[in-house]
């Protein structure tokens, strides 16, 4: 086996010291070295965007990252943008608009349509189509993904634009 | 999913880089965004016994100079979708996606040849050219020797590839047409036009680049002739369209058979063509 | 074959607070939208070593050796096994469909291949380590040598005298055959004016849920925990027990958070075997998980169907009767019940229509490719395809508009029994149709549709409407006197009132994305008068809660659901009692009036249900010979199906040119009857259309001729993302049930039943004037392209079209080509 690398990477605004082996994926190295399980695995191709994280502020793909790529870096995983109590506007617009089932894509989803609202923050439908191409998703038809991103849109720019749906709350 | 093991160097400059890979040999591989090799790599379909990380060695950024564009190799697709740069910035914001745009460099993708990528084509269409550096010193690769075979390019095993020279293509009319089944594959075929047009308004010059109808990007030379010096109406654009696929081989594959793909070269250009004329 | 009847249950008033038809948001959402939820390959026990699965390159092959030495002196691998070590198994992997007096091979399906693989990524050894990545390379050094058989991979060519014969001992690739007739269908044929046929391949597709399949196992104290990324856990230990010879006491199976299954993950894998039989031979945790090229060789595939179809009708458009021939390609060897998919097709022959006569023959048949079983809609899908396409022909045969032809057969007095026996519980057809059609306004599309191709842009528009049997079932139809399933499929259901008035629901069904949390809360709050946020409804664990039937065939609600309201109303009558008694009144006086239990008439004497909680569980005063707690059970078994249905319309643009099809507007109205939840309903109706768009535009698992899986990862198999597709314009009606006291009929594979003809007809539309009338699944540009070269009669089109044949010429083994590929095309 290779010699191990050293890595110092700021992860959720926490700083990591770790000894890597060079192949070790930064998602892999998320999942199983910090504990960070949000972020999720669901292909080998770089296709299905469930391992998105930001990297330095940019969305990538954790999968097709070597963790040592990321030394010096800033990383922040779904983990890190918002909990209960304090959600990111996203989390919280895809929780309103019921923008996921089985909830498996949805942290790579909420990542990437954080990166587009960073630098678009008033996206049309196709736009947001367009940014979410690097995501798939089985369950919901995306259609509730992209109501979700739109509020979430409106919602930072201070509430203007659609507003959120009557309902509820359990 | 998982990798072969591999030694790994991150060098402070391209030289440690040329040392590191002349030590390595045949087995070395440059990893600048990952986004070509990493995928073949998790597949066991490359697996080098060292790879030579460019992330500390800069090789970013954009600059005008002399009426071209030098652009770093380590610059991301994104970087240079949203640089203005013309048909090179409408080229690279349809590669893949979002992700992979933020990761993926102009370099890396020159450098891996694949013909089915979209930055080949339109640095042959610009006339553009690279430059690499080897144990030997630096040296200019004009575009159209750059890709030689499938995955395979002019660049040394030792040699890293530093830069991008892309002329401005100044008072052109430009355009790429990537027909794919989704919007984040791989071009099942990509055109690409510039068209320069006379004051009388009939076609001073034209250039046509072609992705994925070959082992290598390639210049759809006989449309190019049929236009050039002559007038730029859609008669003409069609008629010249029709010989797109003069030349070409286009590999086939599950969604295209080669005749499907000069068909579709054929159509691509004449769509290219009235864009960029604006016809 | 066991029949359901038609009787009524009677729908009941929950009495609470209406959060029954409610949008809530889901219950669920908080830890998956924040990265908290636990999914299988999350989980790591201290000690567990991590399986990487050798896999058979070849499709047909006999195994000559194997070698393992290698791989078990790299470092960190602690064991490599193979077929021959899993000898002690007590069976191999079960296949529960056993139709009585109808023979179906099922040959011996182990985890780890026996002497020979029968398809590409069969397990053939594993290797177990401590190293997740170790054990990779380890896989890589465990040397096979194979001794390469001839390859079948046409199930036609498969049934022709002389094909390679995969499974020596039977001396056929036939798996089964079997006729699901009712009326006289010669009558129909020789009575009708015109006779429609048609050819159609359903091709194979993947159900490709985005969280690879996981399991991790524990050998701890003399009994094995399972956790899986499954649909079926109680399903599976049941398995579990039979191949692995432990009692099921011994054995606990978990569904953690899942992440999709669309039928994929209803399934015993061998691999969920193999892991358990490893945890147990080495006394560690054993953990594997699939990656994305191994889910799409080895997660069962969908689909899959050569289907030849006739409709016979009068002048007037009225249909007399319908016959199908179903040639289902099931794969080497079967999983769980794979060859009892195609009799769902032959379930909803008759469509939404009043065919007198229906007749649906199907054939088995082996070849060298993985294990088809239910993908989302299971054999209905391919059913509606079929029916819808064929009325279109029809109608055009006719002279007659398809929707009129539609309108004329639709089946209009419920409940209505079929030809064949079936029951249609109740339906509006016309209603449905007349609500779509509102929304999308047909005029007003024919004109657009006319300008623009006088502008040379072709547009097109297409229907389907569609009925779909759901909430597997009656037992005494599915079970083993019936169509033969070795089980039964009632749902259990257990409402738990804690001391303080807080509820625990136990359900038997197993959701992975659906929001049953969510949705049976509101069930068990209106029943109980409590809010659903103090109701947790818990699923997914052998080890709590009744023995369940789980998560398939959109039967949650309208059985496992049912069962959850039932066990409410018993705890609610309870609840009455015990009130009754301590406010001195008779039970049946006692009302539940906004979470209050109250005296009819004397509102201001009234208990909560924490109010009787604390009677019941200190149980001083309770009335008497009443038994303490307030904890109540129920088993469902439901008396017939349930039948939802919808009409569904797309517009769509093909660029006639290149080929390519994009969905412009998309407008479906669905009946599934009265709403638990409706933004659930919606997310379904979503996800369902694009599953089937993805078929009729984009996905296709496909094999070469030598066997191997050419659609191996994400970038060949085309799922759709958001870029791909439009959003959609829903909208509901609601017909109540009478099978279920909620009135309620499913909703999880709907939109997936009736989208792909509509998507398929939409195209042939736009193409009319160009001469095309026909073109298979999926409609890639090429094959689009291809059809209009043939219909222009052009050179480089397909020479040949598959509609040359009729069902009268193949007889079960005829000739014919398979499906196509991209060197010939699937069109005429």
């Amino acid at each position: 086996m290779s010699a191990s690398v050293r890595l110092e990477v700021t992860v959720n605004g926490e700083r990591h010291v770790s000894e890597v082996e060079p192949r070790l994926l930064l998602v892999h190295y998320l999942r199983d070295e910090l504990g960070l399980t949000g972020t999720h695995v669901g292909c080998d191709t770089s296709n299905c965007g469930a391992c998105t994280v930001h990297l330095n502020g940019d969305a990538v793909k954790s999968c097709t990252v070597l963790a040592v790529q990321a030394d010096g870096a800033e990383v922040t995983t779904i983990e890190g943008i918002g909990q209960e109590g304090a959600l990111h506007p996203l989390q919280e617009a895809f929780w309103e608009h019921h923008g996921l089932q089985c909830g498996y894509c949805t942290p790579g989803m909420i990542m990437a349509a954080a990166d587009l609202l960073a630098r678009n923050p008033e996206p049309g439908e196709h736009e947001i189509r367009d940014a979410l191409a690097g995501n798939l998703c089985r369950c919901t038809g995306y259609q509730n993904i992209v109501k979700a991103v739109q509020a979430a849109a409106a919602q930072s720019r201070g509430g203007q634009g659609q507003p959120a749906r009557e309902e509820v709350t359990v | 999913m998982i990798p072969a093991d591999f030694e790994y160097v991150a060098p402070e400059s391209v030289d440690e880089a040329v040392a590191a890979l002349r030590e390595g040999g045949e087995d070395a591989k440059l990893l600048a965004g990952g986004h070509s090799l990493l995928p073949l790599m998790k597949l066991r379909l490359a697996a080098p016994r060292l790879l030579v990380d460019l992330r500390r060695v800069g090789l970013t950024g954009i600059e005008r100079e002399d009426g071209a564009f030098r652009i770093g190799a380590m610059t991301t697709h994104h970087q240079v979708a949203t640089a203005g740069l013309g048909l090179a910035s409408a080229a690279a914001a349809t590669i893949a996606d979002q992700q992979v745009r933020n990761r993926g460099t102009i370099g890396g993708s020159l450098a891996h040849g694949d013909t089915a990528a979209d930055m080949p084509a339109v640095l042959l269409a610009c006339e553009g050219e690279v430059t690499a550096r080897g144990p030997g010193g630096e040296r200019t690769i004009p575009a159209a020797e750059l890709v030689r075979d499938y995955l395979t390019t002019a660049l040394e095993p030792d040699e890293v590839l530093t830069e991008v020279r892309l002329p401005g293509m100044d008072g052109y009319g430009f355009a790429y047409e990537k027909f794919n089944r989704r919007v984040e594959d791989w071009a099942m075929v990509g055109v690409c036009a510039l068209v320069r047009k006379a004051p009388d308004g009939s076609c001073e010059d034209v250039r046509i680049g072609l992705t994925h109808m070959g082992a290598t990007p390639l210049r759809a030379s006989a449309a190019e002739d049929a236009l050039r010096g002559g007038p730029l109406d859609a008669g003409a654009i069609e008629r010249a369209a029709e010989q797109a696929a003069e030349g070409t081989s286009p590999p086939a594959d599950l969604n295209a058979t080669a005749d499907y793909k000069r068909h579709l070269a054929r159509v691509l250009t004449r769509r290219a063509l009235g864009a960029a004329a604006g016809t | 074959m066991g029949v359901p009847g038609g009787e009524t249950a009677e729908r009941t008033e929950p009495g609470g607070n209406g959060f029954v038809g409610q949008a809530l948001r889901r219950k669920e959402d908080p830890r998956l939208i924040t990265g908290r939820a636990t999914y299988t390959d999350d989980m790591v026990l201290p000690g567990t070593l991590y399986a990487a699965i050798v896999r058979s390159p070849e499709a047909h092959a006999r195994i000559l050796s194997i070698d393992t030495a290698a791989a078990r002196e790299l470092q960190g691998v602690e064991a490599v096994f193979t077929g021959e070590d899993l000898a002690d198994l007590a069976a191999p992997c079960p296949m529960v469909w056993a139709p009585p007096g109808v023979e179906v091979h099922v040959p011996d399906h182990w985890p780890l291949a026996r002497g020979k693989v029968g398809y590409v990524g069969q397990p053939v050894a594993v290797v177990l380590g401590r190293d997740k990545y170790g054990v990779v390379d380890a896989a890589e050094q465990v040397m096979v040598e194979y001794d390469s058989l001839p390859v079948v991979t046409d199930p036609e060519q498969a049934l022709e005298e002389g094909a390679p014969i995969i499974h020596e001992e039977y001396g056929t690739n036939k798996v089964f055959e079997w006729s699901l007739p009712g009326g006289d269908i010669e009558a129909a044929f020789r009575d009708a004016d015109v006779v429609v046929e048609k050819r159609i391949v359903n091709h194979r597709t993947a159900g490709a849920a985005i969280e690879p399949r996981s399991a991790l196992a524990e050998w701890r104290e003399g009994k094995l925990t399972l956790w899986s990324a499954t649909q079926i856990p109680h399903i599976c230990r049941v398995i579990l027990s039979i191949q692995l010879g432990l009692t099921e006491d011994k054995i606990r199976v978990v569904a953690p958070e899942v992440g999709g299954g669309f039928g994929s993950k209803l399934q015993v894998y061998g691999e969920e075997v193999l892991v358990c039989w490893c945890a147990r031979k080495l006394g560690k945790p054993v953990k594997w998980t699939a990656t994305r090229s191994e889910e799409m060789a080895t997660t069962h595939h969908g689909r899959d169907q050569i289907d030849y179809v006739r409709i016979g009708a009068k002048r007037d458009g009225t249909v007399t009767g319908i016959h199908a021939k179903i040639i289902q390609d099931c794969g080497s060897y079967h999983l769980i019940e794979g060859p009892v998919i195609p009799t769902f097709s032959a379930c909803v022959i008759s469509g939404c229509y009043d065919f007198p006569a229906v007749q649906t023959d199907i054939v088995g048949v082996f070849t060298n490719k993985f294990t088809t079983d239910a993908i989302r809609g299971a054999g209905r899908p391919e059913a509606t395809h079929m029916i819808e396409l064929t009325m279109d022909e029809l109608a055009r045969e006719l002279d007659m508009d398809p929707l009129e032809l539609r309108r004329k057969n639709f089946i209009k007095e419920f409940p209505n029994e079929r030809p064949h026996g079936f029951i249609y519980d109740s339906g509006d057809y016309d209603a449905t149709l007349d609500r779509c059609l509102e929304m999308l306004d047909l005029e007003a599309f024919r004109r657009e549709q006319a300008e623009l191709r006088e502008r040379g842009v072709y547009r097109g528009v297409g229907f389907s409407t569609y009925v779909e049997i759901c909430g597997l079932g009656p037992s005494r139809a599915l079970g083993p006197d019936g169509w033969g399933m070795q089980g039964g499929y009632f749902e259990s259901a257990q409402v738990r009132v804690h001391p303080t008035g807080s509820v625990t629901a136990y359900t038997g069904t197993s959701p992975h994305g659906q929001g049953h949390e969510t949705g049976f809360a509101q069930i068990v709050a209106d029943r109980l008068g409590v809010t659903p946020d103090v109701v947790d409804v818990i699923h997914g664990d052998t080890s709590t809660g009744p023995f369940g039937k789980n998560t398939y065939g959109s039967r949650s609600l309208a059985v496992g659901g049912e069962a959850i309201a039932r066990a409410a109303e018993k705890v609610q009558a309870k609840a009455k009692r015990i009130v009754a008694h301590k406010l001195e009144a008779a039970p049946e006086d006692i009302e539940l009036v906004d979470g209050r239990y109250q005296v009819r008439g004397s509102p201001d004497k009234a208990m909560t249900i924490a109010d009787v909680a604390g009677e019941a569980y200190i149980p001083a005063d309770l009335p008497e010979g009443m038994e303490a707690g307030l904890d109540e059970m129920c088993f469902y078994d439901p008396d017939n199906f349930v039948w939802p249905f919808g009409a569904h319309a797309c517009i769509s643009e093909v660029d006639a040119e290149t080929g390519r099809v994009d969905i412009v507007r998309y407008v479906c109205v669905d009946d599934c009857g009265p709403a638990i939840n409706p933004l659930l309903i919606d997310g379904q109706i979503h996800g369902g259309i694009v599953h089937a768009v993805g078929q009729a535009l984009y996905e296709q698992v496909v094999y070469d001729e030598e066997g191997q899986l050419v659609t191996g990862t994400f970038v060949d198999y085309a799922l759709p993302s958001a870029a791909d597709v439009p959003s959609f314009e829903t909208d509901r009606t609601e017909t109540p049930s009478p099978t279920n006291t909620l009135g309620v009929k499913g909703v999880g594979e709907a939109a997936t039943i009736a989208c792909s003809p509509a998507v398929v007809a939409s195209v042939l539309d736009a193409l009319r004037p160009l001469g095309v009338t026909s073109i298979d699944m999926p409609l890639t540009p090429m094959r689009v392209w291809q059809a209009i070269q043939a219909a222009q009669g052009r050179g480089d089109g397909p020479a040949a079209t598959e509609q040359g044949r009729t069902l009268d010429e193949h007889g079960g083994g005829a000739a014919g080509s398979g499906p196509t590929g991209p060197e010939e095309g699937g069109a005429s």
